[in-house]
């Protein structure tokens, strides 16, 4: 099974102020190391503060207005991501708890596989989703 | 679920990340295997009676390695005070238990479980043996799981894995990494267990058989373990591309009706493309690393599936490139399946008139006697040329030998078609 990993931002990350955590990048730089030398880490990345970010609001009426980042309350923005291919939830669990974070909550969260779908979804929409799939692919 | 069986699975999963760098280390500590996996199991046993009520301790690692260290600290004092007089015995025991305490069971822990890798399939055990070595050991799977996977009895799974414990006691097989002219040949041997677990559940995916299927990530992982503990081998990478670039077709591989779809009939817009992007970045490593997209068997196999995953329609395969990887590959380890599979990349790419004198020249090697592919690709060049009469019977003697029913009866429609 594969679960995302939801870290979230934090004020310093979203002014950019990562000099001062140097310390912190060092042991995540380990647990990194330690993910894939264990064969699950899938992906992972972190992103850019919400001040180089965009929102696109949709209106009732699917009309769309965009908002530039900054984004209010650092600690409800998703700050990096992880994908992890493990055994288990609780295995999940484990592994994330020897992440050197402190003062946050991480979030984990199972990834669909297409069998979640199949008899709730009308066929024609799980194709339309896969024909979309193979478009996304084509940006190399 | 209960408190208990929620506390059991906490102890698996901890079990599973911690279980081969536990082994592993006990391993380099005690130079016996067998006694590292015996040690080690003696600590998940206590970590399962105890855990539930203690709960999981912060560094469950740190509290598995202590508890299996005492054990075998225990298991040299009995053995001591068991060989020498009474009065020695205080003595012997400071003695022993000092250098205990120095023990670094936590140093070098990658490179001891690279070290276990290799120990799990050292050439001295059967291939079965190594398969199931390297999925307790290495891998973490219990005995039941591996059974289950294999479709064998617990207690059948049980005996070959302390069978192969004994084998590499009675060999006296050094827990290390091998050196020099040794090392190329042992390293096949280990991409040659994970890729056999791979098509072990590879082979399954198209069944009904979901914990077959896992054996497939499991091999993964495996992968990507060596990979990353053995960066400089582009074999290593290429396996992991291999096996990455296959698996992002599970999802299409199967029909509606459970019906196996081949590769050129998949659709492509299901394959994962994580992996896909994996795949071809694991690819990219390989050569980068050993400068050339056919160095070895793993690195090709990895080339021609990225052929294909490449082409965002069938109709973009490079067939050309694809016929030249299947000669370079067959040069590597000449085998009549590689050269038949050159004969339909060839049809593909320069069409049937070029391809058919290959398959001709394979008609009577003794190792396709049996093998329903070389009628059935011969009936399709031949009915491709406008041969119906020589197609038709192709197909119809491909179909009699075909376990397969989906298959057979594919081919009976196919000769049935030549008839028009």
């Amino acid at each position: 099974m594969r679960v995302m990993v939801l870290v979230k931002a934090s004020e310093d990350s979203e002014q950019g102020n990562y000099a001062a955590h140097a310390d912190e990048f060092a042991a995540m730089g380990k647990y990194n190391e330690e993910l894939l030398k264990a064969g699950i880490m899938l992906a992972g990345e972190g992103l850019a503060p919400s001040s180089e970010g965009k929102r696109v609001a949709f209106g009732e009426d699917g009309g769309t207005r965009v908002i530039d980042g900054p984004f209010a309350e650092a600690k409800e923005l998703v700050g990096g991501f992880w994908i992890w291919q493990v055994s288990s939830m609780e295995e999940a669990v484990e592994w994330l708890k020897r992440a050197p974070f402190k003062g946050t909550s991480v979030e984990l969260r199972r990834i669909h596989e297409a069998a979640d779908f199949e008899g709730q979804l009308p066929q024609e929409v799980l194709d339309a989703e896969q024909r979309l799939r193979a478009q996304s692919g084509q940006q190399p | 679920m209960s408190p208990e069986g929620a506390a059991r699975r906490t102890v698996e999963a901890v079990w599973r990340i911690e279980s081969a760098r536990l082994i592993a280390g006990l391993a380099r500590v005690t130079g016996d295997v067998g006694l590292a996996e015996d040690l080690a199991q003696d600590a998940l046993v206590a970590a399962l009676e105890q855990w539930p009520a203690s709960g999981v301790p912060d560094n469950p690692g740190a509290w598995l390695t202590s508890v299996a260290r005492r054990r075998y600290i225990d298991g040299v004092r009995r053995q001591v005070s068991f060989e020498r007089k009474a009065q020695e015995i205080g003595r012997d025991l400071a003695e022993v238990a000092d250098p205990m305490d120095e023990i670094e069971f936590d140093a070098h822990v990658e490179d001891d479980v690279l070290r276990l890798i290799f120990t799990a399939c050292h050439p001295v055990l059967s291939r079965d043996a190594r398969v199931a070595l390297t999925l307790k050991l290495v891998a973490g799977l219990s005995t039941e799981q591996i059974a289950r996977a294999f479709l064998v009895s617990t207690p059948t799974m049980a005996a070959r894995v302390t069978r192969a414990k004994k084998t590499l006691g009675a060999a006296r097989v050094p827990f290390e990494v091998p050196a020099g002219a040794e090392l190329s040949p042992r390293l096949a041997s280990v991409l040659e267990v994970v890729y056999l677990i791979f098509n072990e559940g590879y082979a399954a995916t198209s069944g009904d058989s979901w914990t077959r299927a896992e054996l497939c990530e499991e091999a993964m992982r495996l992968g990507r373990m060596l990979a990353a503990l053995a960066p400089g081998e582009p074999e290593a990478h290429g396996l992991v591309a291999l096996m990455e670039i296959q698996a992002s077709r599970i999802p299409a591989r199967t029909g509606p009706g459970g019906e196996m779809i081949t590769l050129l009939d998949q659709d492509r817009g299901r394959w994962n493309r994580l992996l896909v992007t994996r795949g071809l970045a694991s690819l990219a490593r390989a050569v980068s690393l050993s400068g050339s997209e056919v160095s070895g068997p793993y690195v090709i196999q990895a080339a021609l599936a990225a052929c294909h995953a490449r082409a965002l329609v069938a109709a973009d395969t490079d067939w050309t490139r694809i016929a030249i990887l299947y000669r370079i590959l067959g040069s590597l380890s000449p085998s009549p399946v590689i050269e038949l599979n050159r004969a339909v990349a060839v049809s593909m790419a320069d069409g049937p008139a070029a391809a058919l004198p290959i398959v001709e020249s394979l008609a009577d090697d003794p190792a396709l006697r049996h093998y329903h592919l070389l009628p059935s690709v011969r009936g399709d060049l031949l009915s491709r040329l406008g041969r119906t009469a020589e197609a038709r019977a192709e197909f119809e003697r491909a179909a009699a030998m075909t376990a397969n029913a989906a298959e057979r009866a594919h081919l009976l429609r196919r000769a049935a078609a030549c008839a028009c």
